[in-house]
């Protein structure tokens, strides 16, 4: 039976000219796990907000077609009557949080639903155990860490075990290792209770291989709906980028079929015999540990200069703990480490923002500061006062000069707001990105690799902190990895991103580390130097 | 000020009785202005707060609300034209007149700024051991939307505070120079009230899906009485009793003008340790505190 039946659905966002869906048909049933892939834009927010209800009660706009979730017509029944059968989970943690302990959030529903308080609790001990939450229920829900806070609205959106859970990019805000976390609890609520799962990502290396069917959307209309397989085959020639870096990788090598996780794509080389040996040991040091993998320093003073930084809180804890890290120019390095490692903390001492509590910081001239949210830079009316008529030309934004910032694309407000601290008469010396890719599509986040190559090779430094592996390994020629406010390593990237578990790519993890290949195409050619030494496929 | 749980027995004890006993403390400061007895009051909150594990809360409230109190304490003195005993004459001062200042409406500023002071620890010991989330849950019965809608308002307060150091770090980060026109201060109070809106929507459509749009009367919470909720709502009577006794039998009497009058003999110092001690009982029982 299906929990989820959209027919023919058409629905157009109030004040805005063209449709966000177009004729979509497409059913979840009981217990199936359904990614929904697309890129930016293509409409997969809008048709699990059409699942919640949302569309049309919250947001209004013109809907056409009909949307049923466990039998309700989404057009006579609201959000609230939806919940109970569809627990919704949106992107930003900070948001979905309304109650002040985490008890009381999860609880939050099923009073909502006038549950007599012996279900309510037994709902709560379900849901915080189910999600391993329960001993954080006394908590206050502020002082929860972004993965925490993700686990508590999934525990509040399945409270009253609803029968299809919708997800929108739950992971974009998180750490690898909190990511991987949370598809896995979904994996396991999906096997062990039944609870059909819609999830949105644009990160399918993450969730493919637990997926049972894909949904891709461009466009606003239904281009693929097909087991991950079947799906990575379509996506290869209609849509590549969507492809995964391990679909990507045996596309190239020619190998098939495209495998949907690590697992398949292991054994698949495993069964042709063409499984490289780990070129490094499983939980040995990396050669480079902290302050290695500098390039030697030339006659041109260092771009930025960190020496032995510390940032202490008052009353509260050691944020950076003897921090020395050296960028020459041209330098492309990627800051990594889990939620609360100091990233963000050290790249705000870099640009000044902060003062060290020890230590020094020393650049060859300015240190440009591009935040998290691009938005927090656009204050004005229109593009055009935010940067002057050249900068905006030479960002390629000349043509929205008359918009409001505020409408602006994702990709286009942060090509702006890079342009307004990359602007100036002086040229930054480091430019300094914190979480550049949150959200992002990869042709977006290729984009932004592109920029970043333009301004290293125009002499700038460039330090960005980022979870995604793949993008640091697309932009960076070194890693840095913090925890717990100390770098752990710092090397070459392929020496730090190939050798670990969670800060690595895809292809790295499938060949184990062999060849230090990060990319597909690396990943490729290694493949292709086997199958020419004779192996067949 | 935020709410944390902690292992104390007024933190165990269910909203609507540490809200009955906070204000039966806070009532009795009210009701009575007679100095022992807003010792007493005041005594038996900062050890309440200090019981309860909050004392650093409550030291950090004082130091909010002292300045207050002290400013009524030296006004009181300058402003008041009443009172027999002069001890001080400040000659005479344009608009107010003769000043002079009584010993009365010395007396008399001290006791408004040792009520200030109480009412505000009240309030703090509040904020600090009384679980919103169930005072929430205590009101919906009454008026869900209004009660959430305050809930909710409440905690943008230090969102919004958020959004502006980080609107201001952004504008920090810009390049000298490249701007059209450095942003001016409506600007960002405009950008700070969008992205304020922004956040209100999500979390509006969150209300949404978590069933906030099919909200009925919220079913009791059928909660059993625990040993600390039967403590305190105990308390919470004999503090009211004793409050009522002291109206009925004038053991509290005080007046301030013309002459000071503020009897202070064992009938009185026995109003004030009954006080003491029928607040602070309840945290005798250390059974059971920690969840």
């Amino acid at each position: 039976m299906s929990v989820l039946r959209v027919e023919h659905l058409t629905y157009r966002y109030p004040g805005i000219a063209w449709p966000a869906l177009t004729d979509v048909s497409v059913s979840v049933e009981e217990g199936e796990f359904v990614v929904l892939a697309g890129e930016s834009g293509s409409g997969k927010s809008t048709l699990l907000r059409a699942g919640s209800g949302l569309v049309p009660h919250f947001h209004g706009g013109e809907i056409s077609g009909h949307v049923e979730v466990a039998g309700l017509d989404t057009r006579d029944h609201g959000p609230g009557d939806l919940s109970a059968a569809a627990g919704t989970l949106f992107q930003d943690p900070e948001t979905q949080v309304v109650m002040g302990t985490v008890r009381a959030e999860l609880a939050f529903p099923l009073e909502n639903r006038g549950f007599r308080s012996a279900a309510v609790a037994r709902g709560v001990e379900e849901a915080a155990l189910a999600l391993g939450i329960a001993h954080l229920l006394d908590r206050p829900t502020h002082e929860l860490s972004g993965g925490e806070l993700q686990r508590v609205a999934l525990g509040a959106a399945l409270a009253g075990r609803p029968r299809v859970v919708l997800l929108d990019e739950p992971t974009s805000q998180l750490d690898p290792v909190a990511g991987d976390e949370l598809v896995g609890l979904l994996r396991r609520l999906n096997e062990e209770w039944g609870t059909a799962i819609v999830l949105a990502d644009h990160r399918l290396e993450r969730c493919l291989a637990a997926a049972d069917r894909v949904i891709a959307l461009i466009g606003g209309e239904v281009a693929c709906d097909a087991p991950p397989r079947d799906f990575l085959e379509w996506a290869a020639t209609n849509a590549p980028a969507l492809q995964t870096p391990g679909a990507r990788m045996f596309a190239r090598a020619g190998l098939r079929p495209p495998p949907s996780g690590v697992k398949e794509a292991r054994a698949t080389l495993r069964a042709h015999d063409l499984l490289p040996e780990p070129t490094t040991t499983p939980g040995a040091e990396p050669a480079s540990g902290p302050g290695g993998g500098r390039p030697a320093a030339g006659a041109q003073p260092r771009a930025l200069h960190v020496k032995h930084v510390w940032q202490e809180l008052i009353k509260g804890r050691t944020v950076l703990r003897d921090i020395t890290l050296t960028l020459e120019r041209g330098e492309r390095v990627a800051l990594m480490g889990r939620n609360g490692a100091g990233k963000s903390t050290l790249l705000r001492c870099a640009a000044g923002l902060l003062d060290p509590t020890r230590g020094r910081i020393e650049s060859a001239g300015r240190v440009a500061l591009l935040l998290q949210n691009p938005g927090d830079y656009l204050v004005h009316e229109r593009v055009r006062d935010e940067l002057a008529p050249e900068a905006l030309a030479a960002a390629g934004l000349d043509s929205v000069a008359d918009r409001h910032p505020r409408d602006l694309s994702g990709g286009e407000s942060q090509r702006l707001a890079l342009a307004i601290v990359l602007a100036g008469d002086e040229p930054p010396a480091a430019i300094c990105l914190d979480e550049p890719t949150r959200g992002m599509d990869r042709a977006r986040k290729g984009e932004l690799a592109g920029h970043l190559r333009e301004a290293a090779s125009s002499g700038a430094a460039v330090l960005v902190s980022t979870h995604d592996a793949e993008f640091a390994a697309a932009t960076a020629d070194r890693v840095v990895l913090l925890g717990d406010g100390a770098v752990l390593a710092d090397g070459p990237a392929p020496e730090i991103l190939s050798g670990g578990w969670y800060f690595t790519t895809e292809t790295a993890r499938i060949l184990g580390g062999a060849g230090a290949a990060l990319l597909p195409e690396e990943g490729a050619d290694l493949l292709r130097g086997r199958l020419h030494v004779g192996v067949a496929p | 000020m935020t709410y944390r749980r902690r292992p104390s027995a007024l933190h165990a004890t269910r909203a609507a009785v540490a809200c009955a006993w906070l204000a039966a403390l806070a009532g009795l400061a009210l009701a009575f202005e007679h100095p022992a007895i807003l010792l007493a009051v005041l005594l038996s909150v900062v050890a309440a707060g200090c019981a309860a594990g909050v004392g650093r809360e409550l030291g950090r409230a004082a130091m909010l609300a002292a300045p207050l109190a002290l400013l009524i304490a030296l006004i009181n003195p300058i402003v008041s034209r009443e009172g027999i005993t002069v001890i001080a004459r400040g000659g005479e001062v344009p608009v107010l007149g003769p000043l002079d200042i009584t010993l009365e409406a010395m007396t008399y500023g001290g006791v408004l700024g040792l009520r200030v002071l109480v009412i505000v620890l009240c309030a703090a010991l509040y904020a600090a051991a009384v679980d919103p989330d169930d005072v929430l849950r205590l009101f919906r019965r009454v008026g869900f939307r209004s009660a959430l809608t305050a809930t909710l308002a409440t905690r943008m307060v230090p969102v919004l505070t958020r959004d502006s150091r980080r609107l201001a770090e952004a504008q920090r980060c810009r390049a000298p120079g490249g701007s059209v026109r450095p942003a001016s201060r409506v600007a960002l109070v405009r950008a700070v009230t969008a992205g304020a809106l922004d956040r209100a929507v999500d979390v509006a459509a969150t209300l949404e899906v978590r069933g906030y749009g099919t909200v009925r009367r919220a079913a009791p919470l059928g909660r059993p009485w625990s040993r600390h909720d039967l403590a305190f709502a105990a308390s919470a009577v004999a503090l009211a009793a004793l409050g009522l006794g002291a109206l009925v039998g004038g053991l509290g009497r005080f007046d301030a003008y013309p002459e000071l009058v503020a009897p202070l003999g064992p009938a009185q110092l026995a109003l004030g340790g009954a006080i003491v001690a029928a607040a602070l009982l309840p945290f005798a029982d250390r059974r059971g505190i920690a969840r």
